[in-house]
Protein backbone atom coordinates (compact mmCIF):
# COMPACT_ATOMS: atom_id res chain seq x y z
CA UNK A 1 0.00 0.00 0.00
CA UNK A 2 2.45 2.04 1.41
CA UNK A 3 4.57 1.79 -2.32
CA UNK A 4 1.69 1.91 -3.99
CA UNK A 5 0.96 5.66 -2.77
CA UNK A 6 4.64 6.47 -2.94
CA UNK A 7 4.65 5.26 -6.87
CA UNK A 8 1.62 7.25 -7.03
CA UNK A 9 3.14 9.97 -5.59
CA UNK A 10 6.13 10.45 -7.72
CA UNK A 11 4.26 9.99 -10.69
CA UNK A 12 1.91 12.45 -10.19
CA UNK A 13 5.33 14.93 -9.09
CA UNK A 14 6.56 14.15 -12.66
CA UNK A 15 3.53 14.44 -14.88
CA UNK A 16 1.72 17.81 -13.02
CA UNK A 17 3.32 20.17 -15.25
CA UNK A 18 3.19 18.30 -18.57
CA UNK A 19 -0.38 17.22 -18.26
CA UNK A 20 -1.23 21.07 -17.47
CA UNK A 21 0.39 22.06 -19.85
CA UNK A 22 -1.73 19.99 -22.37
CA UNK A 23 -4.81 20.87 -20.73
CA UNK A 24 -4.00 24.66 -21.24
CA UNK A 25 -3.29 23.83 -24.74
CA UNK A 26 -6.23 22.64 -25.78
CA UNK A 27 -8.45 25.45 -24.03
CA UNK A 28 -10.14 28.11 -26.73
CA UNK A 29 -9.27 31.38 -25.89
CA UNK A 30 -12.90 32.17 -24.03
CA UNK A 31 -11.91 29.63 -21.74
CA UNK A 32 -8.32 29.80 -21.35
CA UNK A 33 -8.47 31.82 -18.34
CA UNK A 34 -10.64 29.84 -16.15
CA UNK A 35 -8.10 28.59 -14.00
CA UNK A 36 -9.84 25.14 -14.54
CA UNK A 37 -6.97 22.01 -14.69
CA UNK A 38 -9.29 20.21 -16.93
CA UNK A 39 -10.17 22.03 -20.03
CA UNK A 40 -14.08 22.66 -20.49
CA UNK A 41 -14.29 23.46 -24.21
CA UNK A 42 -11.76 21.18 -26.58
CA UNK A 43 -9.89 22.90 -29.63
CA UNK A 44 -6.75 22.06 -31.26
CA UNK A 45 -6.86 25.78 -32.63
CA UNK A 46 -3.97 26.74 -30.47
CA UNK A 47 -1.45 23.83 -32.56
CA UNK A 48 -3.11 24.76 -36.09
CA UNK A 49 -2.15 29.07 -35.73
CA UNK A 50 1.32 27.77 -34.78
CA UNK A 51 1.57 26.62 -38.47
CA UNK A 52 -0.55 28.58 -40.14
CA UNK A 53 1.39 30.83 -43.00
CA UNK A 54 3.78 27.82 -43.60
CA UNK A 55 7.23 29.39 -43.47
CA UNK A 56 6.43 32.35 -42.26
CA UNK A 57 4.38 30.67 -39.56
CA UNK A 58 5.42 31.28 -35.44
CA UNK A 59 6.54 27.42 -35.18
CA UNK A 60 7.10 25.94 -38.66
CA UNK A 61 11.21 27.49 -39.05
CA UNK A 62 12.07 27.06 -35.18
CA UNK A 63 11.08 23.25 -35.05
CA UNK A 64 12.42 22.53 -38.16
CA UNK A 65 15.39 24.91 -36.66
CA UNK A 66 16.01 22.92 -33.72
CA UNK A 67 15.74 19.02 -34.88
CA UNK A 68 18.40 20.54 -37.43
CA UNK A 69 20.36 22.00 -35.08
CA UNK A 70 20.47 19.19 -32.65
CA UNK A 71 20.79 16.36 -34.76
CA UNK A 72 23.59 18.10 -36.80
CA UNK A 73 25.13 19.04 -33.66
CA UNK A 74 24.78 15.61 -32.15
CA UNK A 75 26.21 13.89 -34.81
CA UNK A 76 29.71 15.93 -34.65
CA UNK A 77 29.95 15.85 -30.85
CA UNK A 78 29.50 12.07 -30.76
CA UNK A 79 32.02 11.15 -33.57
CA UNK A 80 34.74 13.31 -32.41
CA UNK A 81 34.12 12.22 -28.34
CA UNK A 82 34.06 9.06 -30.05
CA UNK A 83 37.88 9.55 -31.27
CA UNK A 84 38.67 10.91 -27.83
CA UNK A 85 37.26 8.53 -25.98
CA UNK A 86 38.95 5.53 -27.81
CA UNK A 87 42.22 6.93 -27.04
CA UNK A 88 41.81 7.58 -23.38
CA UNK A 89 39.94 4.14 -22.81
CA UNK A 90 42.32 2.40 -24.91
CA UNK A 91 45.97 3.85 -25.62
CA UNK A 92 48.06 4.65 -23.66
CA UNK A 93 49.57 8.78 -23.58
CA UNK A 94 50.71 11.37 -21.25
CA UNK A 95 47.49 13.95 -20.82
CA UNK A 96 44.88 11.75 -20.33
CA UNK A 97 43.87 13.08 -17.36
CA UNK A 98 44.40 16.86 -18.17
CA UNK A 99 41.72 16.31 -20.92
CA UNK A 100 39.12 14.53 -18.65
CA UNK A 101 39.60 17.25 -15.86
CA UNK A 102 39.95 20.19 -18.90
CA UNK A 103 36.47 18.27 -20.09
CA UNK A 104 35.14 18.30 -16.84
CA UNK A 105 36.08 22.04 -16.56
CA UNK A 106 34.40 23.27 -19.33
CA UNK A 107 31.13 21.47 -18.33
CA UNK A 108 30.95 23.55 -15.31
CA UNK A 109 31.49 26.90 -17.57
CA UNK A 110 28.34 29.34 -16.95
CA UNK A 111 27.57 29.74 -20.79
CA UNK A 112 26.92 33.20 -20.36
CA UNK A 113 30.64 34.51 -19.57
CA UNK A 114 31.13 33.84 -22.89
CA UNK A 115 27.89 34.74 -24.83
CA UNK A 116 29.32 38.50 -24.85
CA UNK A 117 32.83 37.76 -26.58
CA UNK A 118 30.57 34.92 -28.66
CA UNK A 119 28.59 36.98 -29.68
CA UNK A 120 30.71 39.87 -30.90
CA UNK A 121 32.89 37.17 -32.49
CA UNK A 122 29.93 35.80 -34.55
CA UNK A 123 29.19 39.23 -36.22
CA UNK A 124 32.63 39.69 -37.23
CA UNK A 125 32.73 36.00 -38.60
CA UNK A 126 29.10 36.15 -39.92
CA UNK A 127 28.06 33.33 -37.39
CA UNK A 128 25.85 35.77 -35.51
CA UNK A 129 21.65 34.58 -36.41
CA UNK A 130 22.94 31.22 -38.24
CA UNK A 131 22.80 27.52 -37.82
CA UNK A 132 26.85 27.11 -37.21
CA UNK A 133 26.59 29.97 -35.45
CA UNK A 134 24.33 27.50 -32.27
CA UNK A 135 26.34 24.45 -33.52
CA UNK A 136 29.83 25.05 -32.72
CA UNK A 137 28.99 25.94 -29.18
CA UNK A 138 26.52 23.45 -28.83
CA UNK A 139 29.41 20.83 -29.53
CA UNK A 140 31.53 22.52 -27.10
CA UNK A 141 29.16 22.31 -24.19
CA UNK A 142 28.31 19.06 -25.46
CA UNK A 143 31.69 17.44 -25.89
CA UNK A 144 32.38 17.13 -22.10
CA UNK A 145 29.08 14.89 -21.84
CA UNK A 146 29.59 12.64 -24.11
CA UNK A 147 33.33 12.02 -23.66
CA UNK A 148 32.56 11.10 -19.85
CA UNK A 149 30.09 8.82 -20.96
CA UNK A 150 31.89 7.26 -24.03
CA UNK A 151 34.88 6.91 -21.84
CA UNK A 152 33.11 5.15 -18.96
CA UNK A 153 31.63 2.54 -21.54
CA UNK A 154 34.29 1.96 -23.67
CA UNK A 155 36.07 1.03 -20.26
CA UNK A 156 33.73 -1.92 -20.00
CA UNK A 157 34.39 -2.89 -23.75
CA UNK A 158 36.68 -6.90 -23.38
CA UNK A 159 38.56 -5.19 -26.24
CA UNK A 160 41.37 -8.48 -26.74
CA UNK A 161 38.15 -10.13 -28.09
CA UNK A 162 39.60 -7.98 -31.24
CA UNK A 163 42.90 -9.74 -31.19
CA UNK A 164 41.03 -13.01 -30.57
CA UNK A 165 39.19 -12.75 -33.88
CA UNK A 166 42.14 -11.70 -35.30
CA UNK A 167 44.30 -14.79 -34.84
CA UNK A 168 41.28 -17.14 -35.50
CA UNK A 169 41.72 -15.24 -39.35
CA UNK A 170 40.08 -12.09 -39.27
CA UNK A 171 40.74 -9.60 -40.91
CA UNK A 172 41.30 -5.78 -38.19
CA UNK A 173 38.70 -4.53 -40.22
CA UNK A 174 36.28 -7.26 -39.72
CA UNK A 175 37.32 -7.85 -36.01
CA UNK A 176 36.20 -4.03 -35.99
CA UNK A 177 32.90 -4.20 -37.68
CA UNK A 178 31.73 -7.77 -36.36
CA UNK A 179 33.28 -7.89 -32.77
CA UNK A 180 33.75 -3.74 -31.22
CA UNK A 181 31.05 -2.32 -33.15
CA UNK A 182 28.12 -4.25 -31.81
CA UNK A 183 29.45 -3.70 -28.28
CA UNK A 184 30.52 0.09 -28.68
CA UNK A 185 27.53 0.85 -30.28
CA UNK A 186 25.16 1.11 -26.71
CA UNK A 187 27.31 3.47 -25.27
CA UNK A 188 27.71 5.38 -28.34
CA UNK A 189 24.01 5.75 -28.74
CA UNK A 190 23.63 6.58 -25.31
CA UNK A 191 26.04 9.56 -25.67
CA UNK A 192 23.92 10.44 -28.94
CA UNK A 193 20.80 10.79 -26.84
CA UNK A 194 22.17 12.79 -23.69
CA UNK A 195 23.83 15.38 -26.14
CA UNK A 196 20.58 15.36 -28.17
CA UNK A 197 18.59 16.74 -25.14
CA UNK A 198 21.55 18.46 -23.72
CA UNK A 199 20.93 20.67 -27.68
CA UNK A 200 17.03 20.31 -27.88
CA UNK A 201 17.46 22.30 -24.41
CA UNK A 202 19.26 25.43 -24.74
CA UNK A 203 18.30 28.76 -24.26
CA UNK A 204 20.95 31.09 -23.36
CA UNK A 205 22.77 30.71 -26.69
CA UNK A 206 19.58 30.42 -28.50
CA UNK A 207 18.21 33.55 -26.88
CA UNK A 208 21.37 35.70 -27.38
CA UNK A 209 23.15 34.58 -30.68
CA UNK A 210 20.05 34.53 -32.82
CA UNK A 211 17.84 37.30 -33.89
CA UNK A 212 15.15 36.05 -36.16
CA UNK A 213 12.76 32.99 -37.11
CA UNK A 214 15.65 32.18 -39.42
CA UNK A 215 17.92 30.23 -37.01
CA UNK A 216 15.93 30.63 -33.72
CA UNK A 217 14.90 27.08 -32.08
CA UNK A 218 11.66 26.35 -30.54
CA UNK A 219 12.74 27.70 -26.50
CA UNK A 220 13.55 30.88 -28.21
CA UNK A 221 10.66 31.63 -30.28
CA UNK A 222 8.77 30.66 -27.28
CA UNK A 223 10.04 32.91 -25.58
CA UNK A 224 9.69 36.11 -28.04
CA UNK A 225 6.38 34.83 -28.86
CA UNK A 226 4.08 37.62 -29.52
CA UNK A 227 0.05 37.99 -28.99
CA UNK A 228 -2.57 39.16 -30.95
CA UNK A 229 -2.54 42.24 -29.62
CA UNK A 230 -0.09 43.68 -27.16
CA UNK A 231 -3.23 42.87 -24.81
CA UNK A 232 -3.51 38.96 -25.73
CA UNK A 233 -0.68 37.24 -23.91
CA UNK A 234 -0.62 34.19 -26.21
CA UNK A 235 -0.57 31.33 -23.28
CA UNK A 236 -2.63 28.81 -25.45
CA UNK A 237 -0.18 29.03 -28.42
CA UNK A 238 2.71 28.66 -25.88
CA UNK A 239 1.43 25.62 -24.20
CA UNK A 240 1.05 23.82 -27.38
CA UNK A 241 4.76 24.83 -28.81
CA UNK A 242 5.45 23.51 -25.15
CA UNK A 243 3.62 20.19 -25.47
CA UNK A 244 5.10 19.78 -28.98
CA UNK A 245 9.12 20.35 -28.35
CA UNK A 246 8.21 17.99 -24.83
CA UNK A 247 7.26 14.99 -27.02
CA UNK A 248 9.99 13.76 -28.54
CA UNK A 249 11.43 14.10 -25.02
CA UNK A 250 8.89 11.45 -23.87
CA UNK A 251 9.26 9.62 -26.54
CA UNK A 252 13.35 9.30 -25.68
CA UNK A 253 12.19 8.35 -21.78
CA UNK A 254 9.76 5.77 -22.42
CA UNK A 255 11.94 3.89 -24.99
CA UNK A 256 15.52 4.60 -24.24
CA UNK A 257 14.98 5.08 -19.91
CA UNK A 258 17.82 2.42 -19.46
CA UNK A 259 20.35 3.70 -21.45
CA UNK A 260 19.38 7.57 -19.79
CA UNK A 261 20.35 6.80 -16.38
CA UNK A 262 23.25 4.40 -17.42
CA UNK A 263 24.92 7.29 -19.32
CA UNK A 264 23.92 9.56 -16.71
CA UNK A 265 25.28 8.18 -13.84
CA UNK A 266 28.26 6.30 -15.87
CA UNK A 267 30.70 9.14 -16.22
CA UNK A 268 29.69 10.54 -12.75
CA UNK A 269 29.88 7.53 -10.55
CA UNK A 270 32.08 4.95 -11.64
CA UNK A 271 34.97 7.65 -12.77
CA UNK B 1 36.11 -12.61 -18.28
CA UNK B 2 39.13 -10.54 -16.82
CA UNK B 3 38.79 -7.98 -19.32
CA UNK B 4 40.86 -5.17 -17.35
CA UNK B 5 44.23 -6.90 -16.18
CA UNK B 6 45.42 -7.70 -19.87
CA UNK B 7 45.82 -4.14 -20.96
CA UNK B 8 47.10 -3.17 -17.58
CA UNK B 9 49.81 -5.67 -17.62
CA UNK B 10 50.93 -4.69 -21.04
CA UNK B 11 51.34 -1.29 -20.12
CA UNK B 12 53.09 -1.85 -17.24
CA UNK B 13 55.50 -4.08 -18.79
CA UNK B 14 55.79 -1.12 -21.47
CA UNK B 15 56.61 0.95 -19.20
CA UNK B 16 59.18 -1.12 -17.62
CA UNK B 17 61.14 -1.95 -20.60
CA UNK B 18 60.96 1.35 -22.38
CA UNK B 19 60.96 4.25 -19.24
CA UNK B 20 59.52 7.28 -19.94
CA UNK B 21 62.91 8.94 -21.39
CA UNK B 22 63.31 5.95 -23.89
CA UNK B 23 59.53 5.26 -25.50
CA UNK B 24 59.81 2.64 -27.91
CA UNK B 25 58.92 2.81 -31.69
CA UNK B 26 55.64 1.43 -30.40
CA UNK B 27 54.60 4.15 -27.79
CA UNK B 28 55.60 6.58 -30.06
CA UNK B 29 52.78 5.83 -32.63
CA UNK B 30 50.39 5.04 -30.06
CA UNK B 31 51.11 8.28 -28.73
CA UNK B 32 51.23 10.43 -32.30
CA UNK B 33 47.66 8.00 -32.85
CA UNK B 34 46.62 9.24 -29.27
CA UNK B 35 46.99 12.87 -29.68
CA UNK B 36 45.72 12.81 -33.32
CA UNK B 37 42.62 11.46 -32.09
CA UNK B 38 42.07 13.55 -29.20
CA UNK B 39 42.66 17.23 -31.19
CA UNK B 40 39.67 17.82 -32.91
CA UNK B 41 37.42 17.44 -29.81
CA UNK B 42 40.12 19.47 -27.49
CA UNK B 43 40.31 22.04 -30.39
CA UNK B 44 36.67 22.90 -30.43
CA UNK B 45 36.45 22.66 -26.36
CA UNK B 46 39.32 25.07 -26.40
CA UNK B 47 38.34 27.55 -29.03
CA UNK B 48 34.42 28.38 -27.63
CA UNK B 49 35.64 28.71 -23.96
CA UNK B 50 39.46 29.93 -23.36
CA UNK B 51 39.40 31.75 -25.85
CA UNK B 52 36.36 33.52 -25.51
CA UNK B 53 36.61 33.78 -21.41
CA UNK B 54 40.29 35.62 -22.65
CA UNK B 55 38.74 37.83 -24.78
CA UNK B 56 35.94 38.87 -22.28
CA UNK B 57 38.72 40.13 -19.82
CA UNK B 58 40.26 42.15 -22.80
CA UNK B 59 36.49 43.39 -23.06
CA UNK B 60 36.22 43.84 -19.51
CA UNK B 61 38.99 45.99 -19.09
CA UNK B 62 37.11 48.59 -21.95
CA UNK B 63 34.77 51.39 -22.41
CA UNK B 64 33.06 49.57 -25.23
CA UNK B 65 29.21 49.95 -26.07
CA UNK B 66 28.31 49.07 -29.39
CA UNK B 67 26.11 51.20 -29.38
CA UNK B 68 28.20 54.22 -29.32
CA UNK B 69 31.39 52.19 -31.08
CA UNK B 70 33.66 55.28 -31.71
CA UNK B 71 33.95 56.30 -28.08
CA UNK B 72 35.77 52.70 -27.28
CA UNK B 73 39.02 53.04 -24.79
CA UNK B 74 40.68 51.63 -22.53
CA UNK B 75 39.62 52.40 -18.59
CA UNK B 76 41.74 49.97 -16.56
CA UNK B 77 39.57 48.66 -14.07
CA UNK B 78 36.77 50.95 -14.00
CA UNK B 79 33.76 48.24 -15.26
CA UNK B 80 35.19 45.93 -12.13
CA UNK B 81 34.97 49.16 -10.16
CA UNK B 82 31.43 50.11 -11.23
CA UNK B 83 30.45 46.07 -10.92
CA UNK B 84 31.59 45.83 -7.20
CA UNK B 85 29.99 49.16 -6.18
CA UNK B 86 26.23 48.93 -7.66
CA UNK B 87 23.67 48.22 -5.36
CA UNK B 88 22.19 45.54 -8.57
CA UNK B 89 25.19 43.16 -8.18
CA UNK B 90 24.85 43.18 -5.08
CA UNK B 91 21.56 42.17 -5.46
CA UNK B 92 21.89 39.90 -7.90
CA UNK B 93 24.72 38.22 -6.25
CA UNK B 94 22.71 37.50 -3.17
CA UNK B 95 19.25 36.29 -5.26
CA UNK B 96 21.95 33.90 -7.20
CA UNK B 97 23.37 32.33 -4.03
CA UNK B 98 20.05 32.35 -2.09
CA UNK B 99 18.29 30.54 -4.99
CA UNK B 100 21.62 28.15 -5.40
CA UNK B 101 21.39 27.34 -1.65
CA UNK B 102 17.95 26.91 -1.16
CA UNK B 103 17.32 24.50 -4.37
CA UNK B 104 20.27 22.53 -3.73
CA UNK B 105 19.38 22.00 -0.36
CA UNK B 106 15.72 20.56 -0.93
CA UNK B 107 17.06 18.74 -3.96
CA UNK B 108 19.05 16.79 -1.75
CA UNK B 109 16.73 15.59 1.24
CA UNK B 110 13.93 15.37 -1.70
CA UNK B 111 16.77 13.28 -4.06
CA UNK B 112 18.23 11.37 -1.37
CA UNK B 113 14.61 10.48 -0.30
CA UNK B 114 13.65 9.10 -3.97
CA UNK B 115 16.78 7.59 -4.41
CA UNK B 116 16.28 5.38 -1.12
CA UNK B 117 12.71 4.79 -2.33
CA UNK B 118 14.08 3.16 -5.90
CA UNK B 119 16.70 1.76 -3.93
CA UNK B 120 14.56 -0.34 -1.80
CA UNK B 121 11.21 -0.81 -4.21
CA UNK B 122 10.20 -4.35 -5.13
CA UNK B 123 8.27 -3.23 -7.82
CA UNK B 124 7.66 -0.28 -9.94
CA UNK B 125 11.28 0.85 -10.00
CA UNK B 126 11.00 1.15 -13.84
CA UNK B 127 7.62 3.37 -13.44
CA UNK B 128 9.63 5.42 -11.16
CA UNK B 129 12.38 6.11 -13.27
CA UNK B 130 10.36 6.45 -16.35
CA UNK B 131 8.19 9.68 -14.57
CA UNK B 132 11.33 10.78 -13.23
CA UNK B 133 13.36 11.32 -16.23
CA UNK B 134 10.14 13.19 -17.69
CA UNK B 135 11.51 16.52 -15.60
CA UNK B 136 15.22 15.73 -16.59
CA UNK B 137 14.73 15.42 -20.09
CA UNK B 138 12.35 18.28 -20.50
CA UNK B 139 13.68 22.09 -22.28
CA UNK B 140 13.84 24.50 -19.15
CA UNK B 141 11.99 26.89 -20.92
CA UNK B 142 9.05 24.99 -21.10
CA UNK B 143 9.14 23.50 -17.62
CA UNK B 144 9.27 27.90 -16.35
CA UNK B 145 6.06 28.38 -18.82
CA UNK B 146 4.18 25.31 -17.24
CA UNK B 147 4.89 26.45 -13.88
CA UNK B 148 4.39 30.14 -14.64
CA UNK B 149 1.04 29.78 -16.18
CA UNK B 150 0.50 27.16 -13.36
CA UNK B 151 0.93 30.19 -10.85
CA UNK B 152 0.24 33.18 -12.86
CA UNK B 153 -3.12 34.93 -11.43
CA UNK B 154 -4.88 35.20 -14.63
CA UNK B 155 -4.93 31.70 -15.83
CA UNK B 156 -3.60 29.36 -13.30
CA UNK B 157 -5.16 26.73 -11.66
CA UNK B 158 -2.68 27.05 -8.82
CA UNK B 159 -5.22 29.78 -7.12
CA UNK B 160 -8.25 27.97 -7.68
CA UNK B 161 -7.22 26.03 -5.33
CA UNK B 162 -8.65 25.76 -1.59
CA UNK B 163 -6.52 27.91 1.12
CA UNK B 164 -5.05 30.08 -1.72
CA UNK B 165 -6.69 33.71 -2.24
CA UNK B 166 -7.94 33.66 -5.84
CA UNK B 167 -6.15 36.91 -6.91
CA UNK B 168 -2.94 36.23 -5.21
CA UNK B 169 -0.36 37.74 -7.31
CA UNK B 170 2.35 34.96 -6.76
CA UNK B 171 4.90 37.57 -9.44
CA UNK B 172 4.18 40.48 -7.93
CA UNK B 173 6.76 40.40 -5.01
CA UNK B 174 9.91 39.12 -4.67
CA UNK B 175 9.35 36.45 -1.69
CA UNK B 176 6.26 34.46 -3.59
CA UNK B 177 8.05 35.06 -7.01
CA UNK B 178 11.24 33.31 -5.35
CA UNK B 179 9.37 30.88 -4.21
CA UNK B 180 7.44 29.72 -7.87
CA UNK B 181 11.50 30.16 -9.17
CA UNK B 182 12.72 27.68 -6.67
CA UNK B 183 9.94 25.31 -7.16
CA UNK B 184 10.65 25.06 -10.88
CA UNK B 185 14.01 24.30 -10.76
CA UNK B 186 13.46 21.46 -7.67
CA UNK B 187 10.83 20.29 -9.59
CA UNK B 188 13.56 20.35 -12.94
CA UNK B 189 16.71 18.89 -11.52
CA UNK B 190 15.80 16.31 -8.04
CA UNK B 191 15.61 13.59 -10.83
CA UNK B 192 19.33 14.33 -11.33
CA UNK B 193 20.27 14.62 -7.99
CA UNK B 194 18.23 10.85 -7.32
CA UNK B 195 19.71 9.33 -9.79
CA UNK B 196 23.66 10.07 -9.25
CA UNK B 197 22.58 9.07 -5.62
CA UNK B 198 20.73 6.04 -6.47
CA UNK B 199 23.86 5.03 -8.52
CA UNK B 200 26.20 5.71 -5.31
CA UNK B 201 23.75 3.23 -3.71
CA UNK B 202 24.04 0.20 -5.74
CA UNK B 203 27.62 0.19 -4.87
CA UNK B 204 27.54 0.10 -1.50
CA UNK B 205 27.70 -3.44 -0.16
CA UNK B 206 24.03 -5.27 1.28
CA UNK B 207 26.56 -7.40 3.58
CA UNK B 208 27.08 -4.25 5.71
CA UNK B 209 23.61 -3.47 6.51
CA UNK B 210 23.46 -7.19 7.17
CA UNK B 211 25.77 -7.52 9.47
CA UNK B 212 24.89 -3.86 11.08
CA UNK B 213 21.87 -5.76 11.98
CA UNK B 214 23.38 -8.22 13.37
CA UNK B 215 25.39 -5.93 15.67
CA UNK B 216 22.04 -4.40 16.71
CA UNK B 217 22.01 -0.89 14.45
CA UNK B 218 18.78 0.65 13.95
CA UNK B 219 17.55 1.45 10.74
CA UNK B 220 18.89 5.88 12.07
CA UNK B 221 22.13 4.04 12.48
CA UNK B 222 22.65 2.37 9.23
CA UNK B 223 21.98 5.14 7.40
CA UNK B 224 24.28 7.92 9.54
CA UNK B 225 27.19 5.34 9.74
CA UNK B 226 27.13 3.32 6.43
CA UNK B 227 24.77 4.94 4.16
CA UNK B 228 26.37 8.43 4.17
CA UNK B 229 29.58 7.90 5.04
CA UNK B 230 29.97 5.57 1.95
CA UNK B 231 27.69 7.76 -0.45
CA UNK B 232 29.75 10.23 0.29
CA UNK B 233 31.80 10.40 -2.62
CA UNK B 234 28.50 10.39 -4.98
CA UNK B 235 26.62 12.83 -2.82
CA UNK B 236 29.99 15.30 -3.16
CA UNK B 237 30.21 15.12 -6.99
CA UNK B 238 26.05 15.78 -7.12
CA UNK B 239 26.27 18.45 -5.10
CA UNK B 240 29.17 19.87 -7.20
CA UNK B 241 27.20 19.62 -10.29
CA UNK B 242 23.83 21.00 -9.13
CA UNK B 243 25.26 23.50 -7.47
CA UNK B 244 27.32 24.88 -10.27
CA UNK B 245 23.96 24.46 -12.27
CA UNK B 246 22.20 26.30 -9.73
CA UNK B 247 24.79 29.12 -9.76
CA UNK B 248 23.94 29.80 -13.73
CA UNK B 249 20.23 29.79 -12.93
CA UNK B 250 18.79 32.38 -16.54
CA UNK B 251 15.95 30.34 -18.14
CA UNK B 252 13.25 30.40 -15.20
CA UNK B 253 13.86 33.50 -14.16
CA UNK B 254 13.78 34.37 -17.80
CA UNK B 255 10.32 33.65 -18.55
CA UNK B 256 8.93 34.09 -15.00
CA UNK B 257 9.88 37.77 -14.02
CA UNK B 258 12.59 38.93 -16.60
CA UNK B 259 14.07 39.86 -13.18
CA UNK B 260 11.50 42.19 -11.82
CA UNK B 261 10.41 42.76 -8.56
CA UNK B 262 14.82 42.29 -7.37
CA UNK B 263 14.23 38.99 -8.88
CA UNK B 264 17.33 39.15 -11.08
CA UNK B 265 20.49 36.64 -11.19
CA UNK B 266 24.06 37.20 -12.02
CA UNK B 267 23.54 35.26 -15.59
CA UNK B 268 20.01 37.70 -15.89
CA UNK B 269 22.64 40.64 -15.17
CA UNK B 270 25.22 39.84 -17.54
CA UNK B 271 22.18 39.08 -20.37
CA UNK B 272 21.31 42.61 -19.66
CA UNK B 273 24.04 44.52 -20.28
CA UNK B 274 25.50 42.75 -22.80
CA UNK B 275 22.93 41.96 -25.58
CA UNK B 276 19.90 44.40 -23.95
CA UNK B 277 22.10 47.29 -23.20
CA UNK B 278 25.02 46.08 -25.61
CA UNK B 279 27.44 47.37 -23.04
CA UNK B 280 30.18 45.12 -24.04
CA UNK B 281 32.55 46.14 -21.43
CA UNK B 282 30.81 46.14 -18.19
CA UNK B 283 28.75 42.84 -19.21
CA UNK B 284 32.13 41.29 -19.89
CA UNK B 285 33.19 42.47 -16.56
CA UNK B 286 30.13 40.82 -14.89
CA UNK B 287 30.50 37.59 -17.07
CA UNK B 288 34.39 37.48 -15.81
CA UNK B 289 33.19 37.85 -12.34
CA UNK B 290 30.59 35.08 -12.62
CA UNK B 291 33.34 33.19 -13.96
CA UNK B 292 35.81 33.48 -11.08
CA UNK B 293 32.53 32.62 -8.70
CA UNK B 294 32.39 29.40 -10.66
CA UNK B 295 36.02 28.40 -10.54
CA UNK B 296 36.17 29.31 -6.38
CA UNK B 297 32.68 26.71 -6.07
CA UNK B 298 34.73 24.27 -8.18
CA UNK B 299 38.09 25.02 -5.92
CA UNK B 300 36.28 24.55 -2.37
CA UNK B 301 34.46 21.35 -3.43
CA UNK B 302 37.34 19.76 -4.70
CA UNK B 303 39.98 20.82 -2.31
CA UNK B 304 37.56 21.78 0.81
CA UNK B 305 35.07 18.92 0.89
CA UNK B 306 37.69 16.29 -1.29
CA UNK B 307 35.24 15.71 -3.77
CA UNK B 308 36.82 13.11 -6.39
CA UNK B 309 36.18 14.73 -9.72
CA UNK B 310 34.78 12.26 -11.92
CA UNK B 311 37.54 10.40 -14.14
CA UNK B 312 40.71 11.52 -12.04
CA UNK B 313 40.86 8.40 -10.17
CA UNK B 314 40.75 6.40 -13.66
CA UNK B 315 42.74 8.28 -15.77
CA UNK B 316 45.61 7.84 -13.67
CA UNK B 317 46.23 3.57 -14.29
Amino acid sequence: MLWTAGIVAVVFYAMIPVVWLISLSLKTPATVGDKKFVPQDLTLENYTTLFEGGFDSPLLRPLITSVAIAIIATTIAVTLASFTAYAIARLDFPGKALILAGALAIAMFPPISVVGPLFDMWRTLGLYDTYPGLIIPYLTFALPLAIYTLVAFFREIPWELEQAAQVDGATPWQAFTKIILPLAAPGVFTAAILVFIFAWNDFVFAATLTSSDSSRTVPAAMAFFQGESQFTAPTGNIAAAAVLVTIPIIIFVLIFQRRIVAGLTAGAVKG
Amino acid sequence: MTAVPVGRKERAAKRAAGGPGRASDKTKAERKLAYMLCAPAVVAMLLVTVYPILYAIVLSVQKIDLRFPEESEFVGLDNYVAVFTSELFRIDLFNTVLITVVSVAIELVLGMALALVMHKALFGRGLVRTAILVPYGIVTVVAAFAWFFAFDPSSGFVNSLPLIADDKAWFGDRANAFAVIILAEVWKTTPFMALLLLAGLATIDDGLYEAAKVDGANAVQRFLRITLPLLKPALLVALLFRTLDAFRVFDSIFVMTRGSQDTESLSILGFNQLISRLNLGLGSAVSVVLFVLVLLIAFVFVRGFGTATPGTQGATN
